[in-house]
């Protein structure tokens, strides 16, 4: 079995994939464009409910609950779900989930499986995994379908194609599609995709979801989406599977009031999506005939235990902390190596890989300049400046000695001391008369890092304390 | 009412670097009354270290600046950042502490423990102000310190656009993420130039030495002030650049 799929093998750490990034101009300005968007939206359909900070409470309470008593939760929703005709599959990792759906699909007789847009899918590779056994994945979410024809990688949880414009969507459909779209207004593309994916609907046998909730109580899985064509996944073929997060219960039906309020409004900025899809084992004569849930950890159990960390499992996958963040709308969601990219990536992948020493990982919670703009906004109210400060931790002692920590320990001595602080000021004080104007423009590494782009004020002649010394002391 | 007895924290960058920012503090303070000491033995809030990952030398840190800050009445540091580390960090680290708990940002003691915010300033000066990430999202300190520029005399105040958005400094982010953090200076830097402002104006020196990093480079003319230098600035003493 390989590493957690979750990061992208052969990903060069973050400062490395971001100083490409951010060399894009193209990218720079689709990113700019979409994130203040859909921020000035959300900030607005927000600020509609006096009690957001309620709402927000409340979500955090009931994930926390489901957190802590998951063991319980779990069992019931495989009681209820087994209850109402469907059946039940455990997934440790990655490799295990793949497995269950690609036998799934064959058992079901199909080369052609049908999908809804799924983080738990993309997390574990499905797709590729699924083309090895020689089964073809199709995406119908209309920004999926962009990425998967375009043969490029997602950028973001909610929109994975947010990083391309029309005019780049209408090459890649014009390039790929049977029938050409017309133009690249927004209409027509989405004429040329209806085209394109009603055949896959009609045709498909097996269609593979995710979920955004489960209902441990009833056995009820939760798909909400936009644009419908979720929907036809859901209802048309004979054979459903779902693979969920361990993470994504909700104790009862009535918890759903909470979050049906919380996540439209933190990703899309809407009052109410435009689908929300629910359905309990197997109807007989309606809708899908045989149906699988297959239970995901891959990773969540360790970081569930976690007493930092595990605050970031409460995440519905909103993206609202990626549309605020000032890094992400300049280096995009590429730039974090793995499927879940943004301030919440930074907390989650590092988590779901499970291993400091692997640098990229290790790379990713240091993407943040600790604005803590991801935490205002988060709907579940994960700290991500806490976590993302607590994971620096546990890369700094994974890595162990370094230039940096021997330094790091260095200014601690000398930090602890008032007396060795005062005369290392002294000493750096000398450095003014090496820039008698007034600005030093340029230091040796590691100062260049700074002075690649900002000057360096020179140091005064007397600090504030030598000044109080001998004026005041 | 006898004077409040404050300790001022000067924050190590403050002390070593921008010794008229703490003056300037000294200053204001004991014209509004208060009696302002510095303890010597006071150094580094441990932000730096604790940010970065290095967390026993942070938890150093700051049982060090429960000690020396112990017996004030308040203690009123020129940052948001450090005045967060402290009041919201410290008690992580160490365990609660008077000292943490009386800790206050300069804009927060002005206007919520003196209740003041016409501090008899004179700035005769266009001036936008960068509300900075931990001042707004740690502590809230919301629109305190623009009340406090309101009332100062002769200072033409413009909006500052996307005044809410990082400058890309982010302590060692700056330099372990060199790229993204000059992404963010450089559209921080536009948006301060748009306002036709002689000064930029904040209440740490942080943010203000990585913006006026920006600004000194590519010799914009534009001036970044602390906020206690434009409060401290009177007609009788008005503020003066140091050299």
């Amino acid at each position: 079995m390989g590493s957690n799929p979750v990061t992208w093998l052969g990903s060069p750490v973050f400062p490395k994939a971001a100083k490409a990034a951010l060399a894009d101009t193209q990218l720079r300005r689709n990113l700019r464009k979409a994130t203040h968007t859909i921020r000035d939206k959300r900030a607005k359909a927000v600020a509609e409910l006096p009690d957001w900070e309620q709402l927000r409470r409340a979500g955090e309470a009931i994930k926390d609950d489901v957190l802590s008593n998951l063991d319980t939760y779990l069992e019931r929703i495989e009681a209820a779900v087994t209850a109402r005709g469907g059946i039940v599959h455990w997934a440790l990792d990655a490799h295990e989930a793949n497995e269950i759906v690609l036998r799934l699909a064959r058992e079901a007789g199909t080369d052609e499986v049908v999908k809804v847009k799924s983080m738990a899918t993309a997390e574990i590779g499905l797709n590729e995994a699924l083309e090895a056994g020689g089964i073809r994945a199709v995406e119908t979410d209309l920004a999926e379908l962009i990425v998967q024809l375009g043969n490029d990688r997602p950028s973001h949880i909610l929109v994975p194609a947010i990083h391309r414009n029309r005019s780049e969507i209408k090459e890649i459909f014009q390039r790929e599609m049977a029938e050409k779209p017309a133009s690249d207004e927004p209409r027509d593309l989405a004429e040329a995709a209806r085209r394109h994916l009603r055949r896959k609907f009609l045709l498909a046998r097996v269609a593979v979801s995710g979920a955004n909730f489960g209902v441990a109580d009833t056995g009820s899985i939760v798909v909400v989406e936009s644009e419908g064509n979720g929907r036809m996944c859901l209802t048309l073929p004979e054979v459903l599977i779902t693979v969920m997060g361990i993470e994504k219960l909700v104790p009862t039906w009535r918890d759903l009031e909470v979050f049906l309020q919380l996540l439209p409004r933190s990703s899309t900025a809407e009052r109410m999506n435009p689908y929300t899809s629910v359905w309990t084992g197997v109807t007989p004569g309606d809708g899908p005939q045989q149906f699988h849930l297959v239970l995901l950890d891959n990773g969540r159990t360790d970081a569930l235990a976690d007493r930092v960390g595990r605050q970031a499992l409460r995440c519905i996958r909103c993206s609202a902390c990626l549309n605020v963040c000032p890094v992400y709308e300049r280096t995009g969601g590429q730039a974090y190596g793995s499927v879940y990219p943004g301030p919440i990536g930074a907390i989650l992948s590092p988590q779901l890989v499970n291993d400091m020493h692997d640098k990229q990982a290790a790379s990713l919670p240091y993407a943040s300049s600790l604005c803590g703009a991801c935490y205002e906004v988060c709907p579940v109210r994960i700290n991500i400046p806490e976590v993302l400060v607590h994971l620096r931790a546990e890369a700094v002692e994974a890595k162990g000695r370094t230039p940096e920590s021997v330094g790091m320990a260095a200014l601690g001595w000398i930090f602890n001391d008032a007396r060795r602080y005062e005369n290392a000021q002294k000493v750096g004080s000398l450095a003014r008369h090496l820039a008698p104007s007034g600005r030093i423009s340029s230091l040796p590494w590691p100062g260049s890092k700074w002075t690649s782009a900002r000057d360096v004020p020179t140091p005064p002649a007397e600090s504030f304390r030598t000044w109080w010394r001998k004026n005041r002391g | 009412m006898p004077a409040p007895r404050v300790g001022l924290f000067a924050t190590c960058l403050t002390d070593t670097f921008y010794p008229s920012t703490a003056r300037a503090v000294l200053r204001l303070l004991e014209r509004l009354g208060c009696d302002v000491d510095f303890p010597m033995d006071q150094t580094c809030c441990g932000q730096m270290h604790y940010n970065t990952g290095y967390r026993e030398e942070a938890r150093s840190l700051a049982s060090k600046y429960a000690g020396v800050f112990a017996g004030y009445d308040a203690i009123v540091a020129p940052s948001g950042s450090c005045g967060g580390m402290v009041r919201e960090i410290h008690p992580e680290l160490h365990g609660s502490s008077d000292a943490f708990a009386r800790t206050y940002e300069l804009s927060e003691f002005l206007v919520d423990v003196l209740g003041v915010t016409d501090v008899g300033a004179y700035f005769p000066h266009r001036v936008t102000y960068h509300p900075t990430c931990h001042s707004l999202r740690m502590l809230g300190v919301g629109d305190k310190p623009l009340q406090l520029l309101r009332s100062v005399r002769g200072l033409d105040l413009v909006e500052l656009p996307e005044a809410e958005t990082c400058c890309g400094f982010g302590g060692t982010f700056a330099v372990k993420n060199a790229d993204t953090s000059t992404a963010m200076l450089g559209d921080k830097m536009r948006c301060v130039l748009n306002t036709g402002a002689e000064v930029l104006c904040a209440g740490d020196n942080s943010c203000l030495m990585h913006i006026g990093g920006g600004l000194s480079r590519l010799r914009t003319g534009v001036r970044t002030v602390h906020l206690a230098e434009i409060l401290a600035s009177t007609e009788e003493e008005p503020w003066a650049a140091t050299p």
